[in-house]
């Protein structure tokens, strides 16, 4: 079985992040930038199967700046195979991004195609859903664990409430969830391994994907910041207040 | 509060932009070391120490260490941590391949050592002590050692320990009692009673090798009668498998101010078999060529420790409000401001900064050179990069951990009364940096190394070798106008430091009580000195790049921050001078009866 994990180049989840001061987006000059969390996941996910027996080939692909060639090496180091790098400067939107996908999967045909279900800058969502559409695939969205039956997998999906576990065709598009795994720390063999692997360098024409963005960003403002609480003598105050503003 | 985030930013600028390490990719473990594998590993390193080793840091100092029925027992937590360490293998970083290393520069090996520091230096005494040792046989070890040990150092199944310290002698090694008694054509039985054996015992690793100073019968008194042993916790079989357990345990664990998750052990020998490492009656020789780099680890712990502390106390200078700006509010709409509008606290922020990044660029460039010195195709060149790393190793091991201590209680200071309070973990910090003043030799008997050995040795070769360049750079720089504000006070700091460095010399050899005299107070002129070329080179790279970079607030502040260096701490050197050229009498004077 081969599987393509596609991997994100995102702001370190530990930054505080700030506000442009012209609200175009957010600071990135300067600011430490790591792998999408749920794409480590997507990666650990699918070494898990791997070194089951039950995964041939990894590939990682990213699309983003020539930084993200890093991102796709930390995925190597983890155990992925080889590298696909979408060089691609600006923002990249979901759709564009799923169609990018697309293209790739035509032409490695993957037996499967692992996640992660959003990632942490623009928290979309939108990406794998997308391109199962596309493909015609079947999908299974926010897993939590994945069991590989004779072409089929069954997904335990985090739902509102509860779990619910599916079985799904494959070929198969799957987003994973934060409990589907814990990623492993890359080691220092590894590292020196992976930077003889390969990375294939493309560009969105390549494939023929036009990545004009489709939104237009009007603002981007900080939250509003946290009011001083005031302390409540007593219960009933406490809940008259909750009353007054409207909680209960 | 307790966190930390590695200063990756910082030390890929001192790696690639202050030393370039990419000059030296002819040289074998540079060759592997590009600026993106470089970049790739110490990621992975900070992933490890942000992750793994920060959480069970003050966890680990609550719990301590037990001994149970003759074991010792790490905190919770240790063992996972260690095999996590040791599985990804960062134990083999810059060991040789043939005993299955990674190959790469001690310099990287030292970043990560930094970043663990920082993050959890009890735990960081463990794989220490194994590198140190694993230095130590490859040097000095017969064939057979390295392959039945080393493998097993590099790999981190196995860790060791060095066993010099015994209840009446910690300094004056000469009084060293422990017996070595010939067995067979190969080994010694050992007896006798060690104390202050960090990882004497504990529970992280299958084996423990002891590398220990003992006396030899008939061996003269003093220290040219102490040879070094190895001597295993199990025995080694023939095909690598442990063989049934050595006569060698642990007493009793020591209860301490610090790193208190690392046992300090006081170990017993009874008759256990051991192994000559080098020749009779060079023990000590062995054994110091050991504690070159682990006095550099040392060192670092007080980087470390301080960059830690440092991180924290920005943090809660930006956000505890407290008083107003003494110029007028600079937050209106706050109840207060935040502590960092004001002087004082500006003042010890900006002393652990400046101390903290030029000791990071100064260490790693001394790193660069142990790395120069044992591989540099050119044996001139390896033998200028050893006389410089003999020579810095005392003032890195003591002045770091000086400041070390001296910047983690700035840390805890800008804390306040909070800062004493447990949970805040600055107060652990303080009690951590502690030890570093002590153990490798203390940092009275570093000093005495460099004004009675190091500065004189060879004719002044090894100091010709430091001074030298300083004077090539001030020379260089002098025209640059923008240059001038660094290296002006540098040049008379360091035309000081060459004064006074002639005056010990000279009268150390008449006296040699004012050389010992002067040697705490030469160290710390020397050290800040150093700091001193080092801020320059800094700020002189700093300027080239705000040019053409785009990082222009990170660059500025390495300027900024060089200056304040200049201006506020370098002028120390003044009193130190002064201090010193007193001679050894106001020092001699008052007798003993009458302190
Ligand atoms: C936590 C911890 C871990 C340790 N780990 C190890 C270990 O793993 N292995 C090991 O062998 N040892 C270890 N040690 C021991 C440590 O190296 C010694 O404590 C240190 O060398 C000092 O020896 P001492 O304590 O006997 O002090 P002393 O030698 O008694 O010194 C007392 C004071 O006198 C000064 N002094 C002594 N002689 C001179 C002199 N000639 N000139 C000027 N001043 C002098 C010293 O600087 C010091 O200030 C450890 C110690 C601690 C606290």
């Amino acid at each position: 079985m081969k599987i393509l994990v596609p991997v994100k180049r995102v702001v370190d989840f530990n930054v505080k992040v700030r506000v442009k001061s012209d609200q175009t987006g957010v600071e990135l000059a300067n600011v430490k930038m790591s792998m999408n969390p749920f794409d480590e996941i997507a990666i650990e996910e699918a070494i898990r199967l791997k070194e089951a027996g039950k995964g041939e080939e990894i590939i990682v692909v990213s699309i983003g700046p020539v930084q993200a060639r890093e991102t796709i090496r930390t995925g190597l180091a983890m155990g992925g195979d080889r590298g696909i790098l979408v060089k691609w400067d600006a923002e990249a939107e979901p759709l564009a991004v799923a169609k990018l996908l697309k293209a790739i999967v035509d032409e490695e045909s993957p037996d499967l195609v692992i996640m992660g279900k959003q990632a942490i800058d623009d928290d979309c969502n939108q990406t794998g859903q997308m391109l199962a559409q596309m493909l015609g695939w079947a999908q299974g969205t926010f897993a939590s664990e994945i069991t590989v039956g004779d072409g089929s997998l069954n997904v335990t999906r985090e739902i509102d409430g509860g779990l619910e576990t599916i079985e799904i065709k494959m070929p198969a598009v799957v987003t994973t969830d934060l409990r589907l795994n814990e990623p492993r720390y890359a080691s220092l063999p590894n590292i020196m391994k992976a930077k003889r692997k390969e990375i294939a360098e493309k560009t969105p024409e390549d494939y023929g994907v036009d990545m004009t963005p489709r939104l237009t960003i009007l603002k981007v403002e900080e939250p509003a910041g946290r009011q001083a609480g005031i302390k409540v003598e007593s219960v009933a105050e406490l809940v008259e207040k909750l009353r007054e503003e409207g909680v209960i | 509060m307790t966190t930390y985030s590695a200063p990756l930013r910082d030390i890929s600028f001192v790696l690639h932009e202050l030393l370039d390490i990419g000059q030296f990719s002819h040289i074998a473990p540079f060759k592997a070391a590009t600026p993106t594998v470089v970049e790739a590993i110490l990621k992975a390193a900070a992933r490890l120490c942000e992750q793994v080793l920060l959480p069970i840091n003050r966890s680990g100092d609550e719990e301590g260490c037990r001994l149970e029925n003759g074991v010792v027992r790490t905190p919770s937590g240790f063992r996972e941590a260690y095999q996590t360490f040791a599985e990804g293998g960062w134990t083999s970083l810059a060991c040789d391949p043939a005993f299955g290393g990674q190959g790469l520069p001690e310099v990287v090996n030292l970043a990560v050592a930094e970043m663990a520091c920082s993050s959890n230096l009890a735990f960081y005494t463990y794989p220490a002590l194994s590198h140190a040792a694993y230095n130590l046989i490859g040097t000095h070890g017969s064939d057979e050692v390295k392959r039945a040990f080393l493998p097993r150092l590099v790999d981190g199944r196995w860790s060791a320990t060095m066993c010099l310290t015994e209840p009446h002698c910690g300094t004056d090694l000469g009084l060293i009692r422990t017996k070595a008694q010939p067995e067979s054509e190969v080994g010694y039985k050992l007896s006798g009673t060690k104390i202050f054996v960090t990882g004497g015992d504990h529970d992280l690793t299958e084996n423990i090798v002891h590398l220990v100073l003992a006396r030899l019968p008939q061996a003269p008194p003093g220290t040219t009668g102490l040879s070094l042993f190895l001597v295993p916790k199990y025995l080694v079989n023939s095909n690598g498998s442990l063989g049934p357990r050595n006569g060698v345990s642990c007493g009793s664990i020591e209860k301490k101010m610090g790193i208190n998750a690392s046992a300090t052990c006081v170990m017993n020998f009874d008759g256990a078999t051991g192994y000559l490492i080098g020749k009779k009656g060079r023990g000590l020789h062995c054994m110091l060529s050991m504690m070159d780099i682990a006095r550099l680890t040392v060192g670092l712990q007080g980087l470390g420790l301080a960059e830690t502390a440092y991180q924290r106390a920005r943090a809660y200078a930006r956000e505890r409000l407290q008083g107003r700006a003494i110029t007028g509010a600079q937050c209106p709409d706050r109840q207060a401001d935040p502590i960092i509008v004001h002087a004082d606290v500006r003042r010890m922020l900006l002393t652990m900064k400046a101390y903290n990044e030029g000791a990071r660029a100064l260490a790693y460039w001394v790193a660069l050179h142990v790395d120069l010195s044992r591989q540099h195709p050119d044996p001139e060149a390896r033998q200028e990069a050893e006389d410089l790393v003999q020579l810095m190793t005392p003032v890195v091991k003591s002045f770091f951990t000086d400041y070390g201590f001296e910047a983690t209680n700035l840390g805890l200071q800008i804390f306040g009364g909070h800062g004493y309070i447990r949970e805040h973990g600055m107060e652990q910090l303080v009690r951590d940096a502690r030890v570093g003043q002590l153990y490798e030799g203390t940092n009275g008997i570093q000093a005495l190394d460099l004004v009675r050995r190091k500065i004189v040795k060879k004719s002044g070769r090894l100091l010709r070798r430091f001074f030298d360049p300083i004077d090539r750079f001030i020379n260089e720089q002098k025209n640059y106008s923008r240059m001038r504000e660094f290296t002006l006070p540098l040049a008379q700091a360091f035309a000081k430091l060459q004064q006074v460095t002639a005056w010990v010399v000279e009268q150390g050899a008449k006296d040699p009580q004012q050389a010992a005299a002067a040697a705490s107070d030469y160290l710390r002129l020397f050290a800040l000195v150093a700091l001193g070329s080092t801020w320059a080179k800094i700020a002189k790279v700093s300027y080239a790049a705000l040019d053409n970079a785009g990082e222009k607030r990170f660059y500025e502040g390495k300027i900024i921050t060089a200056r304040f260096y200049m201006r506020r701490l370098l002028p120390q050197t003044s009193s130190l001078v002064r201090a010193i050229r007193s001679g050894s009498r106001p020092i001699m004077e008052l007798d003993a009866e009458a302190f």
